[in-house]
């Protein structure tokens, strides 16, 4: 415990001045008596995250990912849904002969599936689902559980009573079950049909999720609150409003924005593994649609060919593998750099 | 020590409650019915013959009673139907007061009965005891090859800090916590499976008439399953073993028995090790619950026939006493889970005292 207590502390002597506490602001400007210009938290965190090699690296995977979902209709080289008939199962280019003995061509990178449809081009649709995924339910999860974290470690009382035992429910349950459940019970209804499934997925990505955010926030204001920047502004006059949004809040980013890191990683691999089960997105015929197939519907279609054509399993394993690993690098440097002392 | 458990015990049951009306709610949000959904298409099926089944399940009544149904065992009908209801294992009454007949049909959670299966008519127990003894087989297996593996490579790569070994070890656990489950399911079933043809892609054992006990074919069945299993375990467990080694290598007791002239391999394990130990104490009960979690994943993807494979299918059926009998089990689990992990870190650890 004495650790913790100590390291408490550190946080607090650092991150204080970036706020602009009243503490720090005493009637000596200490900052002109310094030799080196103080710098911010984030400035020295942003620095420390570039001398991270791997999480650059996962980093520059990340925005190549998000660029090749943005402009699948250009880099596509075929028609994710051009149905090429008598050119099923093409092996990937460089093979000769394949099990079904077709020869590869160099019309079809990574060959075709049992419909001759362009495996390349359909994976890299299947970015589309995968950024979206990641990315809209951690934002909303964000939303919704600073809010509720924030209103539960602060106040106290009922809200932060029922949180709780609302946490203990959700955290009772293996989450993967959950979404099965869920999945399995909605997707006939309205809700699940609206984005061919998509939107039923964000739903409940959501619902388990908001929790694990809500609780860390409500952590870290619990022990926030008690400090004395706190009770200085408070002293000062400080409306509760303001001592929530102006110095709770910002001293909590750095712990959110990690958590955020680890959340996108995982959706991905939600929705990869629901996709599987045949309860992802619905893969759609319909040119006209924005997300075509996932990569979680292509392994199920890979798995059902894998002595036909192992590369429609292969190629979305192989990029779910790529983005989630980048992701976690990210978010272990971003760790690191935002709290060096949880650096091994 | 006892107040705490009982209290702890206490504290779950609201959880416990929370679950039922969760899982409740979630199941019966479906649109149809299970009678619908099985009957779809019959020409032998008139809507009477429907309305008839979905009335003997008690599926005609609101929600709010059918919870109430399903959590006592008691159901309640408007009108006197004594006479209707009354079966050999449903004793009813009629309350005449409140114009409403009372059955007791003997089940109920709160009794400890999980309910009856639709599809199997079987009780949901049975069919969970029937598939725990695969889930416990595959849970225990992958939980000793997690530890046998990833507490040793845990300790040596402390002790060696900063050698190539060390860092190998880290790097890959990095990797495996990061790689999903299913996905290493896919990749070692494409390897030794498809490729190799070395080991089989799923199944508890290979399918014969006489379906005889049989070690060797039994370890092959269970070999890709329990590994893929065991990958976030090692994991885990040699990260944490690594950085409780090192602390404790730096304590003044280490630095004692080294100076009186122990063997390092006798600091190590016998001073280092054991101290090291007791933060693993804390994880074990989140890694079964990890493992039961895992065990939902890889049972479907490998075909074995456990609880969490059941749970799945049943939710893709909707053969919802299934569905929530497992699920009410496999949160019970994970509360146990928890809790002894807690007991546990008390037990081992004499510092650590319950308010």
């Amino acid at each position: 415990m004495t650790t913790s207590a100590q390291t408490q502390s550190q946080t607090q002597a650092k991150t204080q001045p970036q706020t602009g506490q009243p503490t720090a602001a005493g009637p000596v400007d200490l900052s002109t008596a310094l030799t080196r210009a103080p710098r911010s938290l984030w400035r020295d965190a942003w620095s420390r995250l570039l001398h991270n090699k791997a999480a650059v690296a996962g980093a520059i995977v990340i925005v190549f990912f998000m660029f090749v979902a943005l402009f699948a209709h250009v880099l596509a080289p075929h028609n994710p849904l051009e149905l090429n008939s008598g050119k099923g199962f093409l092996p990937p280019m460089w093979v000769q002969a394949s099990s079904t003995g077709k020869a590869g061509s160099q019309e079809f990178i990574l060959g075709t599936d049992n419909l001759g449809r362009d495996v390349l081009s359909r994976v890299i649709y299947g970015a589309r689902v995968s950024m979206v995924v990641g990315f809209i339910p951690t934002l909303i999860i964000v939303l919704v559980g600073v809010s509720i974290g924030m209103i539960s470690g602060y106040w106290g009382g009922a809200t932060d009573n029922l949180l709780m035992r609302f946490t203990d429910i959700v955290y009772a349950f293996p989450d993967l079950l959950f979404f099965i459940i869920v999945m399995t019970a909605l997707r006939a209804t309205a809700i699940g049909q609206f984005l061919n499934g998509l939107f039923l997925l964000f739903v409940a990505l959501a619902l388990v999720n908001w929790v694990g955010v809500a609780r860390l926030v409500r952590g870290q204001v619990l022990a926030l609150k008690e400090r004395d920047f706190v009770m200085a502004s408070r002293a000062v006059g400080a409306t509760h409003t303001r001592i929530m949004f102006r110095h709770i809040l910002p001293n909590s980013l750095g712990v959110i924005i990690v958590a955020m890191a680890f959340l996108i990683p995982g959706a991905i691999i939600t929705e990869a593994v629901l996709g599987y089960l045949g309860l992802g997105l619905r893969p759609s015929t319909d040119p006209n649609d924005i997300f075509i197939t996932s990569w979680g519907s292509m392994l199920l279609e890979g798995q059902t060919a894998i002595n036909n054509q192992p590369w429609i399993l292969l190629a979305p394993a192989i990029a779910v593998a790529l983005v989630v690993l980048s992701f976690n690098f990210l978010g272990d440097g971003l760790r690191d750099a935002l709290d060096p002392r949880l650096r091994e | 020590m006892t107040r705490y458990i009982v209290r702890r015990l206490l504290q779950a049951i609201p959880t416990l409650l929370g679950v039922s009306i969760l899982s409740f709610i979630l199941v019966n949000a479906a649109p149809g019915d299970p009678i619908t959904m099985r009957t779809f298409g019959d020409p032998r099926m008139t809507e009477e013959t429907r309305q008839i089944l979905r009335r003997q399940l008690g599926l005609d009544q609101p929600l709010v009673v059918q919870y109430f149904v399903w959590m006592t065992g008691l159901s309640v009908r408007r009108g006197d139907q004594v006479a209707m209801m009354t079966t050999p294992d449903n004793t009813c009454g009629y309350v005449g007061a409140i114009d409403v007949t009372i059955c007791d049909g003997g089940g109920g959670i709160l009794r400890g009965d999980l309910g009856t299966s639709i599809d199997t008519r079987q009780p949901v127990w049975d069919r969970i005891v029937e598939r725990m003894a695969a889930t416990l087989e595959l849970g225990i297996v992958s939980l000793l090859i997690s530890l046998l593996i990833g507490v040793p490579l845990g300790v040596l790569s402390a002790v060696h800090r900063g050698s190539l070994f060390d860092n190998l070890v880290r790097f890959f656990a990095v990797i495996f916590r990061a790689v999903p489950i299913f996905w290493m399911a896919l990749l070692l079933i494409f390897v030794f499976s498809v490729v190799l043809g070395w080991l089989p892609t799923g199944g508890r054992q290979t399918v014969s008439l006489t379906q005889e006990f049989n070690l060797a074919d039994r370890i092959r069945h269970i070999i890709l399953p329990a590994a893929v299993l065991a990958f976030g375990g090692i994991a885990g467990f040699s990260r944490i073993m690594r950085t409780e080694t090192l602390e404790v290598l730096h304590t003044d007791y280490i630095r004692t028995a080294q100076a009186k002239g122990l063997a390092p391999g006798k600091v190590w394990f016998v001073h280092a090790f054991r101290n090291a130990l007791i933060p693993l104490m804390t994880v074990m009960g989140p890694a079964v619950v990890g493992v039961l979690g895992g065990a939902v994943v890889v049972e479907t993807i490998f075909a074995w026939p456990g609880m969490g494979r059941l749970t799945v299918n049943a939710a893709f059926q909707q053969d919802y006493p299934v569905v929530l009998g497992a699920g009410m089990f496999f949160a019970v689990l994970t509360i146990i889970g928890y809790l002894l992990s807690d007991i546990f870190y008390a037990a081992v650890d004499p510092r650590v005292r319950f308010d």
